[in-house]
């Protein structure tokens, strides 16, 4: 579903050359969206932007202050505006995981940067993009990526399980403040994933247990699809429409 | 007047002269922007995000350093990345004022300029020396990319420590394609929006590709503002139209603003949706079919700004204002102070109104009486 409502929109997505984020990419190609990646890796970005249409790759760190305004630039600058921003760059704190009071205070740092203060600052600079977006009547959906580690206090994932309570709760907050400028914020939890990320955190796990991230992508985009105004009316709560995998928190 | 020497987009105490149409001058409190408007009024922002348009670097065939400053393009479309028109300065940066600033080595048509990772060529001259066309090498995100990493925003010798792209971007800033800040938008944030909103005042955005203010050259500076492209949004549009049928009034935040929407309103006097190339210049001699009203920063007599402000009331009007505003302790310049001017009606059979009619209104000076 949904794929017609994605042909030219604007979609930016952190954190794009591994995992969810690459098949957020290819699958965003693929319905004809018109997207911009970010990743660290300026090798790897020009590799994964040269094998889809209409991708343009970004090289930067979400987690560097200093990075987010050429990313910034780059972003609105290659696609001339922006509807959707997908914040899904993460970093795991420590890795292997840690009982929190044996983890060092500069990874808690490492992942409150990636995952709350790189989406914070990105939203930011990219908001008067999103708010004309939606006065034109285009939507403006910010997807901000989250887990379940963001609800369960889980052992040992005490420094991602509370960066991404943090985003969890700013994205209420964005939601609730920017409703009236018709931005909409979902924390979407995409499910345990066949990813680098999670063999970090979980080295031995069944690979055939975890979600794929290419399916994982298909019902992210679905969510985004099911809050855009051509399907509904910016505000009109059809979280409800989510499919049930893809849990929109 | 005195120059606001600190990169502060909104301090708390800043200022707004009103300029009523009959001339009256009354001082604000600049956060309260709603309250000055009227319920109905359509306030129309100018989104675009300012470009790192400042590059440094080395004129091959001589080897001398150099700033580019760019300042114009032929369009807003992102793939049209590689043309742009410039300035260039000779070595030194921006702690000298730029009417010190040495000329750049004497350059010709074909000569290679390496700016960073970004090399471009000289293309043409456009009747100055300072100014030139170029065009840069590579696909448009290797352009993008070299601008965003190796530009940096264009600097005020005013400034004590350099500008970040974060001081100039509005808050409302979306496409890159200013080439300075369209920095009367410096007074809006998130929270001005929803006032407005809640005070029943429209808020709507246009994209237009605010040129540079000032090059130091005199000769140069009397042919600014050059060419820019814009964009009106259908939404936008259509929200002036609606405006206008129901008499409320249109108030531009800045001057790009106006320029953009009196060029689009030239052809038939309505404002029209799509891209355009504002080529005019407004001064007294314009009559303005759109703009009511405009929220602007402190302009000196003699800039291009300042004539485009005589288009909404006379100039004597204006110096009153200056002088109001110099004695009010205004500050001026990109991060000061600002004036609201609402046009002066014309009235059928009024002629120009002579200066001694005009010093003998009083200068009224009601300093905020909101608490």
């Amino acid at each position: 579903m949904g794929d017609d409502r994605f042909d030219g929109l604007r979609v930016a997505v952190t954190g794009g050359t591994s995992g969810l984020g690459l098949a957020l990419v290819r699958e965003l190609s693929r319905r004809g969206a018109r997207v911009a990646f970010v990743a660290r890796g300026a090798d790897r970005v020009a590799a994964v932007a040269r094998e889809s249409a209409n991708v343009h790759g970004i090289a930067g760190d979400v987690s560097r202050k200093e990075d987010i305004y050429p990313i910034a630039v780059q972003v609105l600058g290659e696609l001339g505006g922006l509807d959707v921003l997908i914040n899904n760059a993460s970093d795991l704190g420590t890795a292997p995981l840690r009982l929190l009071a044996d983890t060092d205070c500069e990874d808690l740092e490492r992942a409150l940067a990636t995952n709350l203060l790189g989406p914070f600052r990105l939203t930011k600079a990219v908001l008067g993009a999103l708010a004309a977006s939606a006065r034109e009547g285009r939507g403006a959906v910010v997807i901000n990526v989250s887990s379940d580690a963001a609800v369960t206090p889980y052992p040992t994932w005490g420094a991602y399980g509370a960066s991404k309570a943090a985003l969890r709760h700013m994205t209420s907050i964005w939601d609730t403040e920017l409703e009236s400028e018709g931005i909409r914020f979902l924390s979407i939890d995409p499910g345990d994933m066949d990813t680098p990320l999670h063999a970090l955190a979980v080295p031995d796990a069944d690979p055939a247990s975890l979600r794929r991230p290419d399916v994982a992508a298909r019902d992210l985009l679905d969510a985004v699809a099911a809050v855009l105004p051509s399907i509904a009316p910016v505000g009109a709560g059809t979280v409800s429409e989510a499919p049930v995998s893809t849990r929109i928190q | 007047m005195t120059p606001a020497v600190a990169a502060i987009q909104r301090p708390t105490n800043a200022k707004l002269l009103v300029v009523a149409p009959d001339g009256t001058l009354t001082s604000r409190s600049r956060a309260r922007l709603a309250d000055v408007l009227r319920p109905g009024d359509l306030v129309v922002a100018n989104d675009a995000a300012t470009l790192p348009a400042s590059l440094s670097g080395v004129h091959q065939r001589t080897g001398d350093a150099i700033e580019v400053r760019l300042a114009g393009r032929p369009s807003l479309s992102e793939t049209d990345v590689d043309r742009f028109s410039a300035v260039v300065f000779g070595s030194g940066d921006f702690h000298t004022p730029t009417e010190r600033r040495p000329l750049p080595p004497a350059m010709a048509i074909g000569d290679m300029l390496t700016l960073g990772p970004l090399r471009a060529a000289v293309t043409g001259f456009l009747s100055h020396r300072r100014l030139i066309s170029l065009r840069f090498d590579g696909t448009a995100d290797e352009i993008w990319a070299g601008l965003a990493r190796h530009g940096r925003p264009i600097q005020y010798s005013y400034l004590a420590t350099p500008l970040a792209l974060w001081d100039v971007w509005t808050v409302i800033a979306g496409p890159p394609v200013a080439f300075e800040p369209p920095s009367a938008g410096f007074v809006i944030d998130w929270r001005n929006v929803a006032d407005l909103r809640q005070r029943g005042i429209g808020f709507a955005t246009i994209t237009h590709a605010a040129g540079i203010s000032s090059t130091g050259d005199d000769e140069l500076d009397a042919r600014l503002p050059l060419d820019e492209p814009y964009r009106i949004p259908v939404a936008t549009a259509a929200a002036i139209e609606r405006a206008r049928l129901q008499g409320r009034r249109i108030v531009a935040i800045g001057t790009t603003v106006v320029r953009a929407l009196e060029h689009s309103a030239a052809g038939n006097g309505t404002v029209v949706a799509g891209e355009g190339l504002a080529t005019q210049h407004i001064s007294e001699q314009t009559r303005l079919q759109i703009v009511d009203a405009i929220l602007t920063g402190v302009h000196e007599p003699g800039t291009s700004h300042f004539r485009l402000l005589q288009a909404l009331t006379d100039e004597l009007t204006l110096v009153r204002a200056l002088q109001m505003m110099e004695a009010l302790g205004y500050r001026s310049h990109e991060f000061g102070d600002s004036m609201l001017i609402e046009r002066t009606p014309i009235l059928p059979g009024r002629g120009w109104k002579g200066p001694v009619e005009r010093i003998e209104v009083p200068v009224q000076e009601r300093p905020d009486a909101i608490p």
